[in-house]
């Protein structure tokens, strides 16, 4: 049995296909996209080899929008954890606890997360349409006319309509990974505690939300990396705009890529959008301490 | 505690349970319902209410003038071709990682696992350009590739998982009647992690399926356009026929929706055994 689990010749026609693929599609690319970062290209005349130029512009020539784009990123980043997530918790803890509808309430939060972006991104840009838009008459229906925005064109509030979105896409997938992990918490646990005389919040509070503090460490992690590497929502509503209102990195790189044919430029920012999330990660892990408890 | 105020209580739960549920579908609703409208209906007449007449020429208009049916059979190629390859790929790497004794199987694992945290971007330049070299660009290829590259981290993660909890007697014994190693792996391992590999097909799934970023930066032939690019080009083409474009917009999602009715709970599962990692 040993030997032929030893058997190198096997090892190796097992494993080397998917090496193979995995390095050269996404391990390789990383090392040219570092190189690229170096050059000034338009991807197909001459490169010039200028060092950290692009990092420097990109930090301080505001035409970039660079710092504009981390800066709207990092709101993100905050809305999420600050916001997002709380609601989500809330929302699980209410409805594992033995609830009516409790399957259905899951399933309706969570809809929207397997939609494509692409699709949500359309569709609300026809909810936020100034004449025809279903938020405008909705609003006008309501009595609230006074609301009515241009949702999308007014660069002071087409950053928040474009985050609402997101908030409202991702809820449920938060929603769903902490429900799963309070569904995992032995119900013994909470039996005990209710005979302790504990009510719905305490059992909340001092048994669900510290026994699910490592899933909690997921979520955050998962919005905050998602939150940096945002870019299909953003592209299809607003692509940035107006006059840059809604740019975050992702987009300046698409940008630079594909319009101003910035070839050096967009690697710049993939490495530092690359650089960010290997930081956060290992950030998160560190200084997010949690128990992990076996039941 | 209280009766009245108990029930007081539960009223506002449900209410605040509902009004959330509402705001999660109510968009979903307007989309459907205005995809069987005209403009006439969905500007002034009747923006919020049912169809009334249906209108299911928009669906005949974009599937025959709108190609959609085309995109759809493009999405379903790239998604199935990546789902088959990844599964193989993975299986084969998790079961030489978990299951085989070598001094560098943990080192290998590690190095799979780095992927799932690497974002799509930083790989974007370089892609596109081997891409066009190579004359992959504008073929299934051009997304089959990456989406295979990106799918096998978290497969093998997965995989890796599932076939360390399979008890060494079932390869023994097999080891035993004479099995060769690859007999093993295909007749004996791979049926017994299939529940993961369900998990798995449908992570892939909603990630290709779903992907923009490389779908409109590596296609670009009308004839090869996935359903997000394809999308993307109606926007232009549907400009001010709203019916038509919600058209295609609930054609790209009713496939997603009713893998979703028919296995909800897989599709949960896959997204939360993803995340148990910590």
């Amino acid at each position: 049995m040993d030997k032929v689990l030893r058997d190198r010749r096997a090892i190796a026609i097992f494993i080397l296909p998917a090496l193979l693929v995995f390095s050269s599609v996404v391990i390789l690319p990383i090392a040219f996209s570092g190189y690229y970062s170096l050059l000034e290209w338009n991807g197909a005349g001459k490169s010039t080899f200028i060092g950290l130029s692009n990092y420097l512009e990109m930090f301080t020539n505001p035409s970039t929008y660079f710092v504009k784009g981390i800066v709207n990123s990092a709101l993100l980043a905050g809305l999420s954890v600050f916001v997002q997530i709380p609601l989500a918790l809330g929302l699980a803890l209410l409805i594992s606890h033995g609830i009516r509808l409790e399957g259905f309430f899951r399933n309706v939060y969570f809809i929207p997360v397997i939609i494509s972006t692409t699709v949500i991104g359309q569709l609300w840009m026809k909810i936020y349409h100034p004449n025809n838009g279903m938020l405008n008459i909705l609003l006008t229906d309501l009595g609230l006319a006074a609301l009515k925005r241009n949702w999308l064109a007014d660069p002071s509030i087409s950053l928040g309509a474009a985050f609402f979105v997101l908030i409202w896409q991702y809820i449920g997938y938060h929603m769903l990974l902490m429900y799963s992990a309070i569904k995992a918490i032995p119900t013994s646990l909470y039996e005990a505690a209710e005979i302790d005389g504990c009510s719905k919040s305490q059992l909340s509070r001092h048994i669900a939300i510290p026994l699910i503090m490592p899933m909690i460490k997921v979520c955050v992690t998962f919005a905050l990396i998602g939150s940096l590497k945002t870019f299909d929502l953003i592209y299809v509503l607003t692509k940035g705009g107006p006059i840059h209102a809604t740019e975050v990195p992702t987009t300046l790189m698409f940008a630079n890529i594909f319009l101003n044919y910035r070839y050096g430029m967009g690697s710049a920012m993939a490495i530092f959008i690359l650089v960010e999330c290997l930081v956060l990660t290992v950030f998160v892990q560190r200084f997010f301490k949690v128990e992990n408890y076996e039941f | 505690m209280n009766r009245t105020k108990q029930n007081v209580r539960k009223i506002a739960l449900y209410a605040g349970l509902i009004l959330i549920a509402l705001v999660q579908l109510f968009p979903l609703y307007w989309l459907f319902t205005f995809s069987l409208k005209d403009n006439m209906q969905i500007f002034t007449t009747n923006p919020l209410g049912l169809p009334n007449p249906y209108r299911f020429e928009n669906f005949a208009d974009v599937l025959q003038r709108g190609q959609v049916a085309s995109f759809l059979l493009n999405s379903l190629l790239v998604t199935t071709a990546t789902i088959a390859v990844s599964t193989v790929l993975s299986t084969m790497a998790a079961y030489a990682i978990a299951r085989m004794k070598w001094k560098w199987s943990n080192t290998a694992l590690l190095f799979f696992l780095m992927g799932m945290m690497i974002p799509l971007h930083a790989t974007l330049v370089p892609l596109f350009i081997f891409l066009k070299r190579t004359n992959l660009y504008d073929t299934p290829f051009a997304l089959i590739l990456p989406y295979v590259a990106f799918a096998i981290p978290m497969a093998i993660y997965i995989f890796v998982g599932f076939f360390k909890t399979i008890p060494a007697e079932m390869e023994e014994a097999a080891c035993l009647d004479g099995m060769s190693i690859y007999g093993i792996f295909v007749k004996i391992m791979v049926p017994l992690i299939r529940p993961a590999i369900a998990t798995v097909a449908i992570f892939t799934y909603l990630s290709c399926w779903n992907e923009l970023m490389f779908a409109i930066s590596f296609i670009s032939k009308p004839q090869w356009k996935t359903l997000t690019v394809g999308i993307m080009g109606m926007v232009g083409m549907y400009a001010t026929n709203w019916g038509a474009l919600g058209a295609g917009l609930v054609v790209a999602t009713v496939p997603t929706l009713i893998i979703y009715l028919l296995m909800s709970g897989e599709i949960q599962k896959s997204f939360t055994t993803g995340a148990i990692k910590g």
